[in-house]
């Protein structure tokens, strides 16, 4: 019996998926401006859907279920940025800075 | 059957390239300072998922994957770049409390990636008995139109709405000619 191949064990994958759920909250929590917090989002969005492509592939009795999913997040995360953006472009003219310890009205 | 020498070696090798670089584009992406070097990141980590969706027997979302992220979503955020110029400055790290905050993020992180890891894979998963389809573009088309119409509708509207909203809060603001 031949051993399983390295691209059909499901650890790796959710190796992956954990590392960049993590990686993307450590961006969240460290970048100072709004254009890196939506980068770090993303890779959480990213994360979430390599899991349920796994789970997917490995796990799940109907496998078109979990591609139309990820299909839907992506255009989720595409209808977000779009709004994102905007409201980041408004917030620019508004304050001439993108800096998170920048966008405050009140003193102190 | 006639393979080809050591398939099975490259196919492990480009399998684990894929991996590598969906990694490594998210390490750049989290870590730089430059914001545009951040959005290299996130092409470089998606062009690794996609990878990987080649080989989760999905071509369909990888080819979806490069369309959406690094055709649309990445370019997008540069266009942004270019026009808010969010250039982080390098002082704030070296301050002691950017180091202990970084320090608690980094700490959280390793507890999320921990949890998740055991989880994956020290549980004792259930593979499905039969499958109903393959999964192929056919079948992802068939469901689409049938089972999930509603909600192919709805995610059409969503960007519809998404459109529309942009457009409007970026115009308030603006100085009338």
């Amino acid at each position: 019996m031949t051993p399983v191949p390295l691209f059909d064990r499901p650890v790796i994958y959710f190796t992956v998926a954990a590392l960049l759920l993590a990686i993307g909250v450590f961006g969240l929590l460290r970048r100072r401006t709004l254009i890196g917090m939506l980068i770090s989002g993303e890779l959480i969005f990213s994360g979430a859907s390599l899991n349920l492509m796994a789970f997917n592939r490995f796990k799940a009795p109907d496998p078109a279920v979990g591609q139309i999913f990820v299909l839907f997040i992506m255009g989720l995360a595409a209808a977000e940025i779009a709004i994102a953006l905007s409201i980041i472009l408004a917030v620019y003219r508004n304050y001439r800075s993108v800096k998170t310890r920048e966008l405050t009205e009140l003193k102190g | 059957m006639p393979t080809f020498p050591a398939s099975t070696m490259i196919v492990g090798g480009v399998f684990l390239l894929c991996a590598a670089t969906t990694v490594a584009g998210a390490l750049i992406a989290a870590l730089t300072a430059r914001i545009i070097r951040s959005v290299c990141g996130l092409m470089i980590c998606c062009l690794g998922l996609a990878g990987l969706y080649y080989f989760l027997h999905s071509p369909f979302l990888a080819l979806m994957e490069i369309l959406i992220y690094v055709g649309a979503v990445c370019v997008t955020i540069i266009f942004a770049v270019m026009l808010a110029e969010p250039e982080e400055s390098v002082q704030d790290d070296k301050r002691a409390s950017a180091v202990l905050w970084g320090g608690f993020a980094f700490l959280i992180c390793a507890a999320i990636f921990w949890g998740l890891w055991q989880l994956g894979a020290h549980h004792d998963w259930t593979a499905p008995a039969t499958r109903v389809n393959d999964g192929s573009v056919e079948a992802i088309g068939k469901s689409l139109l049938t089972t999930y119409s509603l909600a192919f509708e709805l995610i059409s509207l969503a960007l519809l709405v998404a459109i529309v909203g942009a457009l409007a809060i970026a115009r308030t603001g603006r100085s009338k000619p």
